[in-house]
């Protein structure tokens, strides 16, 4: 096979008019031959610069040499030793910014696809039965983990392996956080990937509690008091959704996009058999322009709505990845840039039926460095809609910063923690991703999950 | 866990059950509640606390059959499991946090309305626990839907009444209020737990009256923990999340008319599910969703 070295093996996708009508993944995945022949083009540097723009510090071109010579196994065993969840990192991490974002490759052409090639190994190795190694001895530590997402799951399997007795406390009736109720099926198939990472973590040896609100159903202090945990990992994730607080957004068609996700992901509702409901929209208009945002508008559409994504500021800002702005417009969702939303207007019975916006042009550059929106006068138009979801990230939830006596809050009312260890202001608890964070991404609140995994073992091996 | 070991049914569509629920008895309080699910598809469904007794690990609940997931939930038997249940969530009522000696100076009179009935009996049953002795209107609209009526007069100095008069004070839960008060008594605060248009009215009422009105909300929602806000309401000129910052509110800020509306949001939705489930296959028309 002869091959450009400067391009990557393309990735096949579904057809965006087949999967704007359905919920399968998106994103086919390598087979066999185009996963060696990408290993290929990596030029298993001497310095890797793609290990340190992993947050979990991957052996990048370790495991794409095992990959060069067929060895699935020894690939799967190089990543396994930093990470837990490669099938769901080869899927949803922003390898563009990261690891593919320093590859010497990308330089003169295109960055080897370092994600895609994760994801290949991982799902090889499911299909193989390949599991992580568990520990061989228990040191007889016991470690609580709160909250089943990224971050905790990351920690509870690296602490695990180290041979602690590890319990994850999880709020809700499914384990794996943002990844079960957040990101989407056609993103992140639930059943076939996320629950196989989530085995494979039990397989370490590690508990899962759900249905346990810590903070109500009982307190981190109680869990180091009186049910003899040694140390407690927060991972609670991020919290409460923003709203615009503009006139009309009470009307009946207003979402969050947490609850319009958590209808469609965790509780299934985008099949008809589900006993959740959700709002089947004629026309959608969706507030922001994140990743979230761009995972309600794609559910939205495979639910039948002519969906717009509304964002104040111009194409080149949107926080997504491009990689999802991308297979968004593909699908047919429209983009109604350098617009702001000022009010939502409802018929006789309440219903949404029209949103007011505004055109904006973009000023001087903010605090944040992306040039501020400013609102064009006498540009006010109407958009009509019967459903708008708000998607403007999330505020900390307060419920276990209120309940857990000496743990340090900043100004952003997230939870003080230690970069290096992840040491909160309190003996014995640590935390890590969006709870320490605000609202980040799944490889930060790994590598989070990771780093605390660390301290917690420097620290209980100190005692 | 999270076992039936009792179950009993209180009124043609209201049942009662005793479940086995260690941490939710441990830590639960008057005025919060919980979240159940049937089986492994099942819809989460908050539910206000009646009892808890945390030696036993037990917690009491009481639903009404008014949709699908309930018409399943009261097909459940002594010995059944619910697949979860989670809580305690939501803040405690505000008089757990009083000290006993100012409640035993407050005249309380607590408004109880159809299943509202079991969060109210929670309230009274603390507060006879820590000796403070109130007052309490129970209604519904005829004898038979009365539930609960010795245990909340063992509770409580109990007024019932009903809308047809086959019990207690004839009228609704507003004309029995304002009878006592003709009668001479004077309360510094209601307590009013029921029905969304119950609570309204009575809030209209204790307004012009100007005793201080507690209500307790119960808007749809999903997780329970301030994740979806789908719960919120607008109390004053804020919103709130009736899961986090409720679900009791002063009754006087609370924009019923809103919460009301927002209750309709997928009402043909159930009542489809609750045919089916009830139906079955023997289903054929009559949901407004099917020919």
């Amino acid at each position: 096979m002869t091959m450009d070295m400067f391009k990557r093996v393309p990735v096949r996708e579904q057809d965006p008019k087949v999967r704007a009508t359905n919920f399968n993944e998106v994103c086919l995945g390598y087979n066999k031959e185009e996963a060696e022949a990408e290993a290929q083009r990596c030029l298993n540097c001497k310095k890797p610069f793609c290990v340190q723009g992993c947050p979990v510090s991957i052996n990048i071109p370790g495991f794409i040499a095992k990959l060069k010579d067929g060895d699935v196994e020894g690939a799967y065993n190089v990543i396994s030793e930093s990470s837990a969840l490669p099938a769901i990192c080869g899927r949803v991490c922003p390898q563009e910014t990261q690891c593919e974002g320093k590859c010497v490759r990308g330089i003169k052409g295109e960055a080897v696809s370092i994600g895609k090639l994760e994801r290949y190994v991982a799902d090889t190795a499911k299909e193989m039965g390949l599991k992580p190694q568990p520990a061989a001895e228990k040191n007889g530590k016991k470690v609580a983990v709160i909250g089943s997402g990224p971050a905790g799951l990351t920690c509870a399997g690296d602490l695990a392996k180290l041979g602690y007795d590890v319990t994850i406390f999880e709020a809700l009736h499914k384990a794996g956080g943002v990844l079960v109720y957040g990101i989407p099926e056609f993103r992140l198939p639930k059943d076939a990937v996320v629950q196989k990472e989530i085995e494979n973590v039990k397989s370490l040896g590690v508990k899962i509690e759900l249905d346990c609100v810590i903070g109500k159903s009982t307190t981190i202090d109680s869990l180091l008091k009186e049910e003899g945990f040694d140390a407690v990992f927060i991972g609670s994730g991020a919290g409460l959704p923003r709203f615009m607080h503009i006139p009309g957004e009470q009307s009946l068609g207003v979402f969050s996009a947490n609850e319009y996700l958590t209808r469609s992901n965790l509780m299934q509702a985008f099949k008809d058999e589900s006993r959740t409901p959700i709002m089947k929209a004629k026309k959608c208009v969706v507030v922001g322009g994140g990743n979230v945002a761009m995972d309600a508008a794609r559910t939205a559409l495979r639910l039948g709505a002519e969906t717009h994504i509304v964002y104040r500021r111009s194409d080149e800002e949107l926080p997504a990845r491009r990689e999802e702005i991308e297979h968004a417009k593909h699908e047919g969702v429209i983009f109604n840039l350098l617009t702001n939303p000022t009010e939502i207007h409802a018929d006789e019975n309440g219903w949404v039926k029209s949103i007011t916006c505004v055109k904006m042009e973009l000023g001087e550059p903010d605090e944040s460095g992306r040039r501020s929106p400013v609102v064009i006068p006498g540009s006010e138009f109407e958009i009509e809609c019967d459903c708008v979801i708000m998607s403007l990230g999330t505020s900390p939830n307060p419920l276990i910063a209120s309940t857990t006596e000496g743990l340090e809050v900043n100004r952003r009312k997230c939870i003080v923690a230690d970069e290096a260890t992840g040491m909160t202001s309190k003996e014995n608890v640590y935390a890590g991703g969006d709870a320490v964070t605000g609202a980040a991404t799944v490889i930060l609140a790994m590598g989070a999950g990771k780093t605390a995994a660390k301290g917690i073992h420097e620290y209980l091996s100190d005692e | 866990m999270f076992r039936i070991i009792k179950k009993e049914q209180l009124a043609p569509n209201i049942y009662l059950m005793d479940v086995e629920a260690e941490r939710i008895a441990k830590h639960a309080l008057p005025g919060q509640f919980l979240i159940v699910r049937v089986d492994a598809d099942g819809e989460r469904i908050p539910l206000t606390i009646c009892d808890y007794d945390p030696e036993k690990g037990i917690v009491q609940i009481v639903f009404q059959v008014i949709g699908g997931e309930t018409y399943r939930m009261s097909l459940l038997e002594e010995g059944d499991s619910f697949h979860d249940m989670v809580g305690p969530l939501g803040r405690p009522s505000d008089l757990t946090e009083l000290p006993v000696e100012e409640l035993k100076n407050k005249k309380i009179c607590f408004i109880a309305g159809g299943v509202g009935t079991a969060p109210v009996y929670c309230q009274l049953k603390w507060l006879k626990n820590n000796g403070v002795d109130v007052d309490c209107i129970q209604g519904a609209r005829s004898s038979d839907l009365i539930i609960l009526e010795d245990e909340m007069a063992a509770v409580s100095s109990l007024h019932v009444c009903t809308d047809d008069g086959s019990k207690g004070i004839k009228g609704n839960v507003c004309v029995a209020l304002q009878q006592l008060i003709d009668e001479g008594h004077s309360f510094d605060r209601v307590v009013a737990i029921g029905p969304m248009i119950m609570m309204k009215f009575v809030c209209q009422l204790t307004k012009e009256l100007g005793i201080e009105t507690i209500v307790s909300m119960n808007p749809i929602m999903v997780d329970g923990t301030g994740m979806c806000g789908a719960c919120r309401l607008t109390v004053g000129s804020e919103v709130k999340f009736a899961c986090v910052d409720g679900p009791e509110f002063d009754g006087h800020q609370v924009n019923f008319d809103e919460a009301m509306k927002r209750m309709t949001l997928y009402k043909t939705e159930e009542g489809r599910l609750y045919l089916q489930a009830k139906e079955g296959d023997s289903h054929h028309g009559g949901c407004g969703m099917c020919d």
